[in-house]
């Protein structure tokens, strides 16, 4: 049975939408105050120096005004970190995780299966870590990997035992808190997430994978993921993200860091189908290096309001990076999300393609800053976002900026917004599709030229995710 | 055999103060059947063809559209028509579950869907017309006979990325072997089929890919609505071959729309009507098209003025 197959096989309405009574170890009080950080720090024991970068993160978030003047953003008048429990530790015994899906409580264990994540680490994956709550509750690696040098960890654990390449790339460079409040008060609150080295000259073949779950009512996950691809190296990072929904509001606030070397290749791919209630506000960033290769590819379905922009710095010379991002935005749902990319060298490319689809009065939004600096000659960038709404109640915006600064440039860009068309449903439906399969037929063709382009059990799962929304609100 | 019977039929364009455009339409087409539908621009000739398929822009404010089907239209599902006079109320189904009882219409203006390549169009378009029989006929047998366990779930069976399931009615390899067959009939490049859906497809391309839906999902009856506008002689012909084929080969009952005798020529029509202002204002056979060709409309209208 292949990968693809067994994705086929399970429900994917019911791996995302149950939920698990709430059993932790260690839960902190809701709200933020210096006392929640330190004691934070306190139960994952952690060096002094990682304490004192919260500390400043968290004076930089109370300094820090909520982003309200962003053109059309997204309200976020309802999220009050007050309200918000930003810490859960589960009850499990092995910290880091445990690396037998045996060990987890029934009900972690339970999970994970109904989310198909074993299933997938025994067919497609090289490794595959997996977030409950604030902590990762599982982690492992193929041992082939291991012999090689490659680190697949918990975050927290990383900061542990591979203190100093962690002390020297955690939130220094690449996203300072400084970034933006989330940014800061993910800085301040961070747990959990994955730690992803490859060394020189490494390349493993089959994607990692880590799923991150939030579980109880009102909670903030803030997991923290950081990969390091040295000189000529090559991994395919998966995210996945999913939470049952509640009625008062979650936070997710996740911070991504991705150094990509000389003439390395990374690719980062997220599948988010936060529920409902979820405010997903996200800093996600890539430095590239000589001749490096970033690649990002997002699916955003899920959550109340998306905020993410995924952005790469193309430092290097010849350095490249390809955005990919589809977006679903259906009742109540505001999708604001998009792509930067800063050519900082000469000779450095970019591609963006966004292809968003609003129904039944959601929103979507693409917002994009392309930078090329000063002296960055021949760099080129093609940006392209198509928008389809099903209706007159769903909007669709583009805003994509472009800040040129050097003349020996190539720069592309095409915009499309168009409504589902009447006579199209019409067309299908006499030749005898239904009118919901008539819709996730259009649908899928047009999210055609990117889904090709995905790693294949990305596909499928996106694809999935895609007619589960449509039937959500069809008929 | 099957019969689709249209009595009285009143429409009006679907939205407040909607214009009325059919005005009684009264239209019999049998299996095995070719009937040329005339007449002037803007008589209602396509929206006539727009409301036996169940087009949502119309209302339908009188009268009634029939499907008539015996044993043998219904071989391939399980079910037993022991009434004499076994009927389907098309204006009480949808557009999808008439396709699926064997109404079939050309477009005048087909539309294109990107991304959605020819082959993965049939093949849903084939497993989903089969699906729906079953429904349909399951539903029918529970009312007369009761009690007969439930289809089974409905589920995933499909997804967009690797086109229908495999285990839908029509395996991959048979479905390759009827589709080659019809498009060498229709003397059809194979390469079409990688295509998307009549996407950048020249016109008479269109016009030709509508009659190879046709061919493949082999309705009871096509309404073919100006399929013959477009197209070059060398088309014209593969095209009339291939509704012709419908009918010698599948029984299938032609409504054929269309302006010129032209056409008429290689599929000869065994009856002609004429519509004027949303009625049939006159019926004949095949010498009734050349006359119009010949002299126009108004005279009909003079005629049917007269008889009012
Ligand atoms: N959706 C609609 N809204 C408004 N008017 C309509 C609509 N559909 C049809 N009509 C009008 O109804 C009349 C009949 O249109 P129809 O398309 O049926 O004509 P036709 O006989 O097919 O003409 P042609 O030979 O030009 O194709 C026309 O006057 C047309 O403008
Ligand atoms: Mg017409």
């Amino acid at each position: 049975m292949s990968s693809q197959d067994h994705l086929k096989d399970t429900n994917t309405e019911e791996r995302f939408e149950f939920k698990k009574e709430e059993k932790s170890a260690f839960k902190s009080e809701k709200g933020l105050t210096e006392e929640t950080v330190r004691v934070i720090s306190e139960d994952k024991d952690e060096p002094e120096w990682m304490l004192e970068r919260r500390l400043r993160a968290l004076k930089q978030f109370q300094e820090m005004p909520m982003p309200t003047d962003w053109p059309g953003q997204p309200d976020l008048s309802e999220v009050d970190i007050d309200e918000i429990v930003p810490y859960i530790r589960p009850d499990i015994e092995a910290r880091g995780g445990a690396d037998s899906w045996e060990d987890l409580p029934e009900e972690i264990q339970d999970t994970f299966d109904k989310l198909g994540i074993p299933e997938a680490e025994k067919n497609a994956l090289s490794g595959v870590g997996a977030q409950y709550e604030s902590e990762i509750v599982y982690q492992n690696m193929q041992e082939r990997w291991e012999e090689k040098g490659v680190i697949f960890c918990d975050m927290d654990k990383a900061v542990q035992e591979h203190e100093e390449i962690v002390k020297e790339h955690f939130m220094t460079k690449c996203v300072p808190p400084s970034d933006n409040k989330f940014a800061a008060l993910h800085g301040a609150i961070w747990s959990g997430g994955s730690f992803v080295y490859v060394p020189e000259n490494t390349t493993v073949d089959m994607p990692v994978q880590a799923y991150f779950r939030m579980n109880s009512e009102g909670m903030g996950q803030f997991e923290h993921t950081l990969i390091i691809a040295e000189e000529g190296s090559e991994v395919h990072y998966i995210e996945g993200c999913s939470a049952p929904k509640y009625s008062a509001f979650n936070l997710h606030s996740g911070g991504v860091e991705v150094f990509v070397g000389e003439d390395a290749h990374v690719q980062y791919s997220t599948v988010q189908n936060w529920s409902k209630n979820t405010y997903n506000l996200n800093t996600k960033r890539a430095i590239a290096e000589k001749g490096g290769r970033m690649e990002w590819i997002s699916g955003s379905m899920g959550s109340k309001a998306t905020m993410l922009y995924p952005s790469t710095i193309l430092k290097g010379r010849g350095a490249s990076d390809n955005h990919i991002t589809i977006a679903m935005a259906g009742e109540g749902q505001d999708i604001d999300t998009g792509a930067k990319v800063y050519h900082n060298a000469p000779d450095t490319k970019s591609t963006v393609e966004s292809k968003s689809i609003a129904k039944d009065g959601g929103r979507t939004n693409y917002r994009g800053l392309v930078h090329i600096a000063d002296g960055a000659e021949n760099s080129s960038t093609a940006v392209e976002c198509d928008a389809l709404m099903f209706d007159n109640e769903s909007t669709s915006d583009t805003m994509p900026y472009m800040e040129i600064n050097e003349s020996k440039v190539d720069v592309a860009h095409e915009a499309t917004v168009g409504k589902i068309g009447d006579e199209d449903i019409f067309y299908l439906q006499s030749r005898g599709l239904d009118d919901d399969d008539a819709k996730q037929m259009i649908v899928s063709g047009f999210i055609e030229p990117i889904t090709e382009e995905l790693p294949i059990e990305y596909a499928v799962e996106l694809n999935r995710l895609v007619e589960l929304e449509m039937e959500g609100s069809l008929g | 055999m099957a019969t689709l019977e249209i009595n009285n039929l009143h429409a009006r364009v679907a939205e407040e103060g909607g214009e009325r455009i059919l005005r009684g339409v009264d239209l019999t087409v049998n299996s095995g059947e070719i009937h040329a539908l005339m007449g002037p621009n803007g008589s209602g000739k396509s929206t006539t063809a727009k409301v036996i398929a169940g087009h949502p822009a119309y209302e339908v404010t009188e009268g009634e559209i029939l499907l008539h089907l015996d044993d043998e239209d219904v071989a391939d599902v399980d079910v037993d028509l022991d009434d004499e006079d076994y009927h389907w109320e098309l204006l009480e189904l949808e557009p999808n579950e008439r396709a699926a009882l064997g109404i079939f219409l050309g477009f005048q203006y087909p539309a294109e869907i990107e991304g959605v390549t020819m082959t993965n169009f049939l093949r849903q378009a084939l497993n989903a017309k089969a699906d729906e029989r079953e429904e349909l006929f399951e539903d029918e047998d529970e009312d007369e006979e009761s009690a007969e366990a439930d289809a089974d779930d409905e589920g995933y069976d499909t997804s967009p990325m690797e086109g229908p399931a495999d285990d839908g009615e029509i395996g991959v390899a048979e479905f390759q072997e009827i589709l080659s067959e019809k498009m060498e009939l229709l003397d059809m490049d194979e390469k079409f089929m990688q295509r998307y859906l009549n996407a950048g497809f020249s016109g008479g391309e269109k016009k030709q890919n509508e009659v190879l839906q046709a061919a493949m999902l082999e309705p009871a009856v096509a309404v073919l609505d100006e399929i013959d506008s477009g197209l070059d002689i060398d088309r014209l012909q593969d095209v009339s071959k291939g509704i012709n084929a419908l009918r010698d080969e599948q029984g299938t009952g032609i409504l054929q729309i269309t302006h010129y005798q032209r056409i008429l020529d290689y599929v000869e029509p065994d009856h002609v009507h004429v519509m004027l202002d949303g009625e049939v204002a006159k019926s004949g056979g095949a010498e009734l098209a050349e006359q119009l060709e010949d002299e126009g409309y108004d005279w009909v209208r003079e005629e049917a003025f007269a008889d009012a």
